[in-house]
């Protein structure tokens, strides 16, 4: 029997740097993280990539990821991203956002730089919670789930209802490709892998907005060890339905729903 | 709106639109705002310049998105104006704190009305304490310079963006609705600065290491360190960049302090002080931050008083009072919402004040100005060049 070739399978991506994350265990940034880092190697573009960095803890994407990184005041990050994509028609303009930082006090930035169709990337990492300022409600947070500024459960009658913002985003010509993924398997990791792609060919082939929703943990903000927030993400997914809600360069426009929130329950 | 007026004719412009063709003029590659009255016509003149250019225009979705869509521009290299008035100014506090932090030179033209709130859309100084002063959080100062003549303003443009890349940082230009609103015949004086290399900025990787442009750092100690530099800074603009224009300073007893349309009512207001035999002379500061200290401090040690004028209920006053330190008294007169004073007010508050002060007498020729006498500019500025008017001679400080 001879021996074969060893071959590389799997290994750090180069634009990923080698220091450890301070990211907590079972968190979810980490392996988003990765997948940008594959992503912007297998595309070449670690020398024309500029990254807008968020407020929250992935503020400190800019210490793993080996391209140029602007910080944005909170909820910013898209208008800081039209600046650069206008003046660097040739850069690769990547934001990465949580989901206060998104879809609360950024709201209008994100609704109009994707009206404007700015051709741009949105990273946005929803896990229900404001995690780097101690677990508060954030406006995805599920009905009747309990958080340091909801300690009862959040009460529609009190803090409305969750944010599909992804789906409201869709409904805008200006967004060429918007998906939402998740990260609770191995598979899900793929295909959330699979949509970053595709909404990185869509600004490569000078394509409007695109957007991808990745459905993350927050354990310490959940209250849960990292195993059982992994497996409540399951869950988080029947509020936010994955998959691809529009491609519209491949002519895919995903009809509207009713948009149902499923109130957070206890694992059976 | 008319064609960018050739450079050595005497033509009429209006202020908004003089500042606008000012910074095309001088090579600025993006614009961003948002329409808000005094400055909306600003608005208006890069709409139509800036994209038969081929450069960057855009409309924000608010006065949030238009200074952080500058920050972003201006983060990876660019040469950016943003204008605004005063309820957007208080929009913009947040990125200017965050561009003062991680040193991006930006260029804010804000052009003041009547305040607070909603307030007036007449012309005001009540934006003084926000320019100069605050805008954002933290422990920072921005230039501010402050135009008393359409001539001026498009003189400061090209200043003002030197002045933001030569210390990264960003610069105010500080005008009040008159002189957005107003049309002057002016010999447009414009230029285009040198660029500087792009040693900082977030422009792509290629060939570098990766750069992170930001103001974070959650260590106590570096982020000191780095308010050390900022402050260090602060002290070299403070020695260089202070401006200010005199006029009949060399034999004034009363001085008036005032900057922007309230130092144009004083100037016909000392003219005719003078007719009445009343000697009072006027200080112009043209940087509003850094301050002219020690040139006030100079005039306190033998002027009989100083009247500070503003369209404000008193501001700039506070820092004229800590320039003088005492030595002489300060009176003020402001109007507000919209509202000017008259050179007929600005004599009586002269003649009031002479009435109430004692001469000072004898040391005058002992405590001559420092430096060279200023350049008297003919009309406020439109006729001298920015070169020749004097800036103040400074001490190193700190």
């Amino acid at each position: 029997m001879t021996i074969q070739e060893r071959r590389v399978i799997y290994q750090r991506p180069v634009s990923l740097d080698e220091k450890s994350t301070h990211y907590c265990p079972g968190c979810g940034h980490g392996v988003v993280h990765r997948i940008l880092a594959e992503l912007i190697d297998e595309f070449g573009l670690a020398d024309r990539t500029i990254a807008i960095a968020p407020v929250g803890c992935s503020v400190f994407a800019y210490e793993y990821l080996r391209v140029d990184w602007i910080e944005a005041p909170h909820g910013r990050a898209p208008a800081v991203a039209t600046g650069v994509r206008r003046v660097h028609p040739e850069a690769f303009v990547l934001t990465y956002q949580g989901d206060g930082d998104l879809a609360a006090i950024g709201t209008a930035e994100i609704v109009h730089a994707a009206a404007r169709g700015e051709s741009i990337t949105g990273i946005f990492v929803n896990n229900g919670i404001y995690g780097m300022t101690g677990g508060q409600m954030a406006p995805t947070t599920l009905l009747g789930q309990r958080t340091t500024s909801s300690p009862t459960g959040r009460d529609a009658r009190l803090a409305g209802y969750p944010l599909p913002i992804t789906e409201m985003l869709a409904l805008l010509p200006g967004v060429d490709y918007a998906a939402r993924g998740t990260l609770h398997d191995a598979a899900a990791i793929g295909k959330v892998k699979a949509m970053v792609k595709r909404a990185f060919e869509v600004q490569l082939g000078g394509g409007g907005f695109s957007l991808v929703e990745i459905l993350s943990t927050c354990p310490v903000g959940w209250n849960m060890t990292p195993t059982e927030s992994i497996r409540h993400l399951e869950q988080v997914s029947e509020t936010y339905p994955v998959g691809v809600l529009v491609d519209r360069r491949k002519g895919l426009v995903a009809p509207p729903h009713e948009f149902h929130p499923v109130p957070w329950h206890e694992e059976a | 709106m008319s064609d960018p007026m050739p450079t050595n004719e005497r033509v009429l412009m209006k202020g908004n639109e003089a500042i606008a063709e000012a910074a095309v003029q001088a090579g600025c590659d993006a614009y961003f705002g948002y329409p808000i009255t005094p400055q909306a016509e600003l608005l208006e003149w890069m709409a139509r310049r800036m994209p038969e250019l081929g450069r960057v225009f855009v409309q924000a979705e608010s006065e949030l998105g238009a200074i952080t869509m500058g920050l972003g521009a201006a983060s990876s290299g660019a040469r950016v104006l943003v204008s605004t008035s005063s309820p957007g100014f208080s929009l913009m506090a947040e990125a200017m704190s965050y561009m003062a932090g991680s040193e991006v030179p930006l260029l804010l033209v804000e052009i003041m009305r009547g305040g607070p709130g909603l307030g007036s859309i007449g012309p005001s100084q009540g934006d003084y304490f926000q320019a100069v002063k605050g805008h954002g959080h933290g422990d920072y100062n921005v230039p501010v310079f402050a135009p008393a003549s359409i001539g001026e303003a498009i003189e400061l443009v090209p200043h003002a963006f030197e002045v933001a890349e030569r210390y990264r940082t960003p610069v105010i230009l500080l005008a009040d609705g008159i002189l957005g609103q107003a049309m002057e015949p002016v010999v447009p004086r414009y230029r285009t600065p040198a660029r500087l290399p792009s040693t900082w900025a977030a422009d792509g990787a290629k060939g570098r290491e990766p750069r992170v442009v930001k103001s974070l750092d959650l260590h106590p100690e570096n982020l000191e360190r780095h308010n050390e530099d900022l402050q260090a800074k602060f002290r070299r603009i403070t020695a260089a960049e202070v401006m200010w224009a005199g006029e009949h300073l060399d034999d004034a007893e009363l001085v008036i302090v005032a900057y922007g349309t309230a130092a144009r009512v004083a100037r016909t207001a000392i003219a005719r002080a003078r007719e009445g035999g009343l000697r009072a002379g006027l200080l112009r500061p043209i940087s509003l931050w850094p301050f002219p200290t020690t040139a006030i401090a100079e005039l306190a040690t033998h002027a009989r008083g100083f009247l500070v004028v503003e369209l404000s209920a008193g501001q700039m006053v506070e820092d004229v009072r800590l320039a003088v330190e005492g030595r002489a008294p300060v009176a003020f007169h402001g109007r507000t919402g919209g509202m000017v004073p008259t050179p007929a007010d600005v004599v009586a508050e002269l003649r009031r004040l002479w009435s109430v002060t004692e001469p000072r007498g004898g040391d005058r020729a002992t405590t001559p100005m420092a430096g060279p006498p200023p350049g008297l500019p003919s009309d406020l500025g439109a006729d001298v060049p920015l070169a020749t008017r004097r800036n103040e001679l400074v001490e190193a400080v700190g």
